[in-house]
């Protein structure tokens, strides 16, 4: 484990780098077949209606592996992560045209949790059309 | 219909191993438009200290929900599957899942509760390497949506 953020440059407060992802239908199929997770309601617009939703919705796993990026591309190595969590509040949904949607992922270091273990808790907000699509969406991770 | 609250508590044996491979992780990472090298390129991984290329965080998902979705299907438990949302998702890593592990899942039924009329249940996935170490831990709520009254 090698992160490249050092813990005692960071502070409570520190910004990461933000980060917009975008999301079209073409993502959805292939994560779709990447993770194994082929519910209808991420690729067919007939049946994501059927059941309630105002068109296709990413994965919320997808919109949580997008969240992650900001803070694995800041520590430098994905494994400085020891803990990961969201809520997920609202939908991403994803309209059938070329532009899709977009995520539009900040994050804050909230805490210094333990100078030995050189732990801080990264909080992140996650956004799509204006709302927040991930709450409680937390990382710990461990710096150099 | 409400929940079979013994299902708390309740342990199932340990999945057969899932081999992770380094093309899995390959299709993974593009599928989420990640370039981080450690998840392709050996030698990057190596470089951070890692002797294989690594998965993303979310990765190790795929694997555990399989296990979940097998015990929260159990006709006994009464979920009706077909209004299930994914309410929560946390994972606590021991280490990164990586090309050449062999997996195992040992699903455990947390909690079983209604709240405000719809079916909650909390399932943990505890994943180990074929040595036995823990790798991850995955913890993956789910929310059956109660009928609206017609």
């Amino acid at each position: 484990m090698t992160a490249t953020v050092a813990y005692a440059d960071v502070e409570t407060g520190t910004e990461l780098p933000a980060a917009t992802f975008p999301v079209t239908r073409e993502t959805l199929v292939r994560y779709a077949g990447a993770s194994g997770d082929f519910n209808p309601i991420h690729w067919n617009e007939k049946f994501a209606r059927e059941v309630g939703l105002p068109d296709v919705i990413a994965h919320g796993m997808f919109t949580m592996a997008e969240a992650a990026r900001v803070v694995t591309d800041w520590a430098g190595d994905p494994a400085a992560v020891v803990e990961y969590g969201v809520r997920f509040t609202k939908p991403v949904v994803v309209p059938n045209d070329e532009t899709g949607a977009l995520i539009e992922v900040t994050g804050t270091v909230a805490a210094k949790l333990d100078d030995e273990a050189r732990t801080v808790r990264v909080d992140l907000t996650a956004r799509s059309a204006g709302q927040k699509v991930l709450g409680m969406a937390r990382a710990v991770v461990r710096l150099a | 219909m409400a929940l079979d609250q013994s299902f708390a508590g309740r342990s199932y044996p340990p999945t057969p191993p899932y081999e992770v491979g380094r093309e899995k992780i390959r299709e993974f990472a593009e599928a989420i438009g990640d370039s981080h090298p450690a998840y392709t390129d050996p030698e990057a991984a190596k470089q951070l200290g890692h002797p294989d290329v690594i998965a993303p965080p979310t990765f190790v998902f795929s694997i555990t929900y399989r296990a979940a979705h097998q015990v929260v299907r159990d006709p006994a438990l009464g979920l009706d599957y077909t209004r299930v949302v994914h309410g929560d998702q946390k994972f606590a890593y021991s280490r990164p899942v990586r090309a050449g592990d062999r997996l195992t899942v040992t699903s455990t039924i947390e909690s079983v509760r209604s709240m405000a009329g719809n079916e909650v249940i909390d399932v943990r996935g505890d994943v180990h390497d074929e040595t036995g170490e823990h790798v991850v831990t995955a913890f993956t709520k789910l929310v059956s949506r109660k009928k609206e009254a017609s």
